[in-house]
């Protein structure tokens, strides 16, 4: 099986690869997946008055899994949070031209982009962000 | 050195040049009908044929006449399975293999089990991937008619115990098929002291062409009998119908040969580039985790798990060294290799092994590239692993609650 070259790409040069501190008040961390399926995502993001700054990754697993957390960190980059929600994995789907037996990576960089959120929205517990 | 290097030898091998040379005659020049009783052209293609027959026979001390060609090992495991038990069905329908059976055995018997016509005994295997020849014993019954267990593991290299099998086989007067794909042409294999009764392999994995194989069937003491499964012109003594191609079977005569004749220096340097190979990774990666026998496995064989990582994104790390993993996303089924599973690996792990096969052309040069790319590649992967970050901060990751999908 050939690999797009977006996503040899992304692989060769993962943007955005590494951690925040997952206990800081304006990070919002997601982990999905497991070790036994082969492949899990960590997804971070860092959120100043709604607006996401800044997000990190780092996955274990195949390209496609790797390519697929790397582009979303571009993309949740200057999006609001409502903005962040609206990311579907058929989006990275097509950017990354995933063929069918790789679609399972898009959909668990979507639920790691949910996970982040949720995670960040729980922390901020209904407070208006970026005040803490 | 040239790239991409290959390190795939256990998929397939290169054609050595003098196998090829071997053949040439055989397409232009001698291209008659081995079948042509009554004609030069026939005669030529006949000799080609005979000749190959003695030299294959010879690398596994059986006679010439108990080599019937076939179009490649899988086809040969199925006409052992399914021509034993259609010729002997009145005598029982019982078969006893293990679970760490290349799919070319394991398929076809699942396929008569579920057509009704056999009962299937799948043994498991031991740490290391080897069958105890006990749990061979203990599950022969009045009904068991056929033993089929392979020789050499093409994904661990593990060697199976196959002298003790042949003897329990024919102390119980069953038959033995012995899948020796992997084995043949590079460990010593003698059907006589082996006790094997009928023997699958292949002319690629040992350096001659793809489209040709053989099955040993073992013609006194016992004379064994299969029901040929194609029909047609009668040859080969009626087991396999079809006009022989005769430049591929030339070829595998001669790459039988040159095995016969090399073996002891190749073995030599394939063991010592792959000790090399398996020490100089294992000593620079921790938690990186031998799959298969550490002494008993063929020798161009190293498969490693590497904790932490993905065995495909391994592969696309590497991609200018030829290489195989059994993670699931190699593979058409989505599930991590059922060998390791077998050995008792961990799913997790599964997903982490490369395969490594070493082979007659590799060279010192590849090994040490090798070396420092997988160590480079490792590495690399484990900084972009969650999984190696949690480790490293002394997370259990076997008490994470998962969210499986």
């Amino acid at each position: 099986m050939a690999y797009s070259d977006k996503v040899v790409d992304h692989f060769n040069n993962p943007r955005n690869m590494g951690s925040f501190k997952k206990d800081d008040a304006d990070v919002g961390t997601g982990m999905v997946g497991a070790p036994e399926c082969g492949d899990v995502m960590k997804l971070q993001i860092k959120v100043q008055n709604d607006t996401i700054v800044d997000a990190k990754f780092k996955t274990f697993g195949c390209g496609s899994a790797i390519a697929s957390s790397s582009l979303a960190t571009e993309w949740l980059k200057g999006k609001t949070i409502e903005e962040a929600q609206k990311i579907k994995n058929t989006d990275i789907v097509q950017e990354l031209n995933l063929p069918p037996v790789k679609i399972h990576c898009s959909v668990l960089a979507e639920d790691a982009i949910k996970a982040a959120l949720a995670d960040y929205q729980k922390k901020t517990d209904g407070q208006p962000t970026g005040t803490k | 050195m040239k790239l991409p290097i290959f390190l795939d030898n256990h998929s397939t091998s290169p054609m050595d040049p003098r196998v090829l040379e071997s053949m040439l005659p055989y397409f232009v020049e001698k291209f008659g009908n081995a079948a042509s009783r009554n004609h030069a052209f026939g005669w030529a293609a006949e000799e080609g044929v005979e000749q190959a027959r003695k030299q294959i026979a010879k690398l596994i001390k059986a006679d010439s006449k108990e080599i019937v060609f076939t179009s490649g090992a899988t086809e040969s495991d199925n006409l052992a399975l399914k021509g034993v038990l259609e010729m002997y069905k009145e005598k029982g329908t019982h078969i006893i293999t293990s679970s760490t059976e290349h799919r070319a055995v394991l398929d076809t018997a699942k396929s008569l089990e579920a057509k009704g016509l056999a009962t299937v005994t799948y043994l498991p295997v031991d740490k290391y991937g080897m069958v105890n020849p006990q749990d061979v014993q203990n599950a022969i019954t009045d009904k068991t008619i056929l033993i089929s267990i392979m020789l050499a593991n093409n994904e661990i290299g593990t060697i199976n115990p196959i002298q003790e099998i042949g003897k329990i086989a024919k102390a119980k007067g069953v038959l033995f098929h012995c899948d020796a794909t992997q084995g043949v042409g590079k460990i010593p294999v003698d059907v006589q002291a082996m006790g094997i009764d009928l023997m699958s392999f292949t002319s690629h994995k040992i350096y001659g062409p793809k489209g040709v194989g053989a099955l040993y069937v073992r013609k006194r003491n016992p004379r064994v009998r299969i029901a040929a499964q194609i029909d047609g012109g009668g040859h080969e003594r009626g087991m396999r119908s079809g006009t022989l191609p005769v430049p591929l079977i030339v070829g595998f005569g001669k790459a039988c040969e040159l095995c016969e004749q090399e073996m002891v220096t190749e073995t030599a340097r394939l063991i010592k580039m792959r000790d090399r190979l398996q020490t100089d990774i294992m000593a620079a990666l921790e938690e990186s985790y031998l799959n298969g026998h550490p002494t008993n496995r063929l020798p161009g064989n190293l498969n490693i798990s590497f904790a932490y990582v993905e065995g495909e994104s391994l592969l696309m790390g590497m991609k200018d060294i030829a290489l195989s993993s059994g993670s699931a996303c190699t593979s058409a089924t989505l599930e991590p290799s059922y060998v390791l599973r077998a050995l008792g690996v961990g799913t997790e792990l599964a997903h982490s092994s490369i395969r490594f096969g070493l082979g007659r052309f590799n060279t010192d040069d590849e090994i040490d590239y090798t070396i420092k790319k997988v160590i480079e590649v490792v590495t690399k992967l484990r900084e972009m692993s969650p999984l190696y970050e949690m480790a490293k901060e002394g997370v259990d990751l076997k008490s994470v609650q998962w969210a499986a999908h």
